[in-house]
């Protein structure tokens, strides 16, 4: 817990959430694992040939494939009696994860193969330059869904991959938040003990992409959850086995603080959209029961 | 020797082979294949890991983490297929992992057809897969023995995959003598990787390169791919000590020596010229073949040497580059640009299943000879058979 396995020196923006989850999860997991990472920020500022920030063993094929090539290693693994050797897991962005390799994602997940695959959701494709991803929240500016003088920017909800995931009768899907650094680590432990596939999709804010301080990141954070905008629960098989309760604060908070969602409280009409996010963040504390 | 199908062939082959991991999707006319290998894993014939994956794209990803944990992988795929999987293919390449795939020959869509032609396969010429084309269904069994033994030489370590053509070959009963189990344990021990995924020596694969490195990255597969050439040859001849049959290194000939027309192909249509050959010989035409057994690596140097003493060349392309010519045509004339070689003259035909006969291949030799005797190539490329709808 005390080593790190992931690398300082990477390139990372000061204060990336991706590169904190991706230090987060191998505290839980430990050295004997096998990492797959499809193409995205995180592969590309983890292994710039020839260094690499990866002190455990990883892979990087393309973009939309990362949990096929994860099946691969896993049954590779099982096929040479290595099963043992090392517990599989993909570390992969949200467009990777939930747009274009979505198809492999659920191909794997009712497979039944023992993985742990865990999104750290930034919610754009940030290393392309912050364009929408099916995983954008509500109201949110990105370079491909501007906000504009016809425009609040992004006008659909999160996809919720989680709910997806769960619908394949996976015996464990969680939700988790860089802010929670303890719980990220628990979740992953617990992730990698149960025999199966497994999904987690962290919330990893993006200091670039969304607009804020590098130093506030863990910050932001929490206040995804803390507005319930970002629900943190577990759940088995389909069913919500836990949740983490919130003293709810208005969604203002978390939206005020990130330039991408700025152009909601100066243009006309803003008010409206502000009020339809608070609605997204209701129905989550709602269906989850979040409050306190 | 026994009477089967080429898939159960091929089947038989991969069975002996022992992968450890075998990714299945289906598309026509690849399916016998990999539904023969389901059923040698159902009934326990085979211990291979078989994963029923979500795509072709899935299927080559499937083959790339497992090789790249160490473990021999086996596809088998065909047009839209091998087109679904291009990017991966040259992942695979990049990654220099050793994976062995069959491609069944078939056409690609627009408009959709399930029939043989070569334009998958050579569609991915590019890619840094080693490709080899099988004469009949003997040869596409015995490849796959031999592209392991290729591609997994460390000084090679690049995928292989064997082209056979759809139907003509994955559905036709021949009689076939299958490799016996041991002699192929013999041949061709259990995979010895290199370099393997394993926390015992945490490395990192597929990283970031950048514009200082990746040219010296491409060039090192490339070397590879050159170092091939001896590699597939050597292990043709091993092969044949081991087995007793040959087809060839990277070229093969037929009734080539003294032959003023050389035919030139690739796949089971050297079959159907070979009959075609034996016919003119006996009008006392001089025509051989040129088999062109591996197409990438590019064998130029045996294609200018087999041709040296030809007055004219015809290669036949199952294949089109489209706004050009068939491939294999643009590949030999360019291995020939400066060697004062032969008339050259390129067909296009066969695609989508059309049926190329014996009087095809005649009427193409007549073409050729006609060339040589006006000194002339009247069309460089033309369409064999070809309608207006």
């Amino acid at each position: 817990m005390q080593e790190e396995l992931f690398a300082p020196g990477h390139r990372g923006c000061a204060g990336c959430g991706a590169a904190i989850a991706a230090r987060l999860i191998l505290k839980g997991s430990g050295k004997d694992v096998i990492i797959v990472s499809p193409t995205g920020c995180l592969e590309v500022i983890s292994s710039p040939y020839p260094e690499s920030a990866w002190k455990v063993p990883w892979i990087h094929s393309l973009f939309e494939n990362a949990a096929a090539v994860a099946s691969g290693v896993e049954v590779a693994l099982k096929s040479l009696g290595r099963k043992d050797e090392a517990k599989v897991i993909v570390i992969g962005g949200d467009g990777a994860t939930i747009d274009i390799g979505i198809g492999a994602l659920s191909g794997m997940l009712e497979r039944g193969h023992d993985i742990t695959y865990i999104c750290y959701d930034n919610e754009a494709y940030m290393n392309t330059g912050i364009q929408r991803s099916s995983s954008t929240p509500y109201g949110a500016s990105t370079t491909t869904s501007p906000a504009g003088k016809v425009s609040f920017g992004e006008n659909r909800p999160k996809k919720n991959l989680p709910a997806i995931a769960a619908a394949h009768g996976i015996p464990y899907v969680a939700t988790a938040s860089i802010a929670y650094p303890k719980d990220v680590i628990k979740k992953v432990k617990k992730a990698i003990s149960i025999e199966g596939p497994k999904y987690l999709q962290i919330h990893a804010p993006c200091c670039t992409g969304w607009g804020f301080d590098g130093s506030k990141t863990i910050e932001i954070g929490r206040l995804a959850v803390e507005t319930a905008l970002f629900p943190i629960y577990e759940s088995t098989e389909g069913k919500v086995t836990s949740v983490k309760k919130v003293k709810r604060k208005p969604v203002e908070e978390y939206l005020k603080a990130q330039r991408r969602f700025s152009h909601l409280f100066k243009i006309e009409g803003g008010e409206e959209e502000l009020k339809k996010i608070q609605d997204i963040a209701d129905s989550n504390a709602k269906q989850f029961g979040l409050d306190q | 020797m026994e009477i089967m199908e080429g898939s159960r062939a091929v089947a038989e082959a991969v069975k002996a082979c022992r992968p450890n991991v075998i990714a299945a999707y289906p598309i026509t006319p690849q399916t016998h294949i990999v539904e023969e290998i389901a059923r040698m894993v159902a009934d326990g014939e085979l211990a291979s890991e078989y994963v029923r994956v979500d795509s072709e794209h899935s299927a080559m990803s499937v083959c790339v983490g497992a090789s790249a944990t160490g473990a021999r992988t086996y596809t088998a795929t065909t047009s839209q297929g091998m087109a679904l999987m291009h990017e991966v293919l040259f992942n695979a390449a990049g990654l220099r992992l050793p994976i062995v795939m069959t491609a069944a020959n078939r056409s690609l869509s627009a408009p959709i057809n399930i029939w043989n032609d070569q334009q998958d396969t050579v569609s991915e010429r590019d890619s840094g897969w080693i490709q080899l084309y099988a004469e009949d269904t003997q040869e596409a069994s015995d490849m796959i023995i031999q592209a392991y033994k290729i591609a997994e030489d460390h000084d090679i370590l690049l995928p292989v995959m064997v082209g056979m053509d759809g139907f003509i070959l994955t559905h036709v009963h021949e009689p076939v003598e299958l490799c016996p189990q041991e002699k192929v344990d013999d041949f061709l021990p259990s995979y010895d990787p290199a370099y393997y995924l394993t926390p015992k020596n945490p490395l990192s694969f597929g990283t970031i390169v950048y514009p200082s490195t990746y040219t010296e990255f491409r060039y090192m597969i490339h070397e590879a791919m050159k170092r091939a050439e001896r590699k597939i040859i050597d292990v043709a001849s091993d092969f044949r000590d081991k087995f007793g049959r040959h087809y060839g290194g990277l070229i093969d000939t037929y009734e080539a020596e003294d032959a003023e027309v050389l035919i030139m192909a690739m796949g089971s249509v050297i079959g159907t010229a070979k009959d075609a050959v034996d016919e003119l010989r006996s009008d006392g035409k001089k025509v051989g073949i040129v088999k062109v057994r591996c197409y990438r690596p590019f064998p130029a140097e045996a294609i200018s040497e087999a041709v040296k003493n030809a007055k004219a060349i015809a290669v036949l392309d199952k294949n089109i580059s489209l706004g050009y010519e068939g491939a294999l045509y643009t590949d030999v004339k360019s291995a020939l640009y400066n060697e004062n070689g032969p008339l050259a003259l390129g067909f296009i035909l066969g695609l989508g299943g059309r049926d190329i006969t014996k009087n095809t291949i005649k009427s193409i030799a007549e073409k050729a000879q006609k060339a040589i005797k006006s000194g002339r190539v009247e069309k460089d490329s033309e369409f064999v058979d070809v309608g207006v709808l």
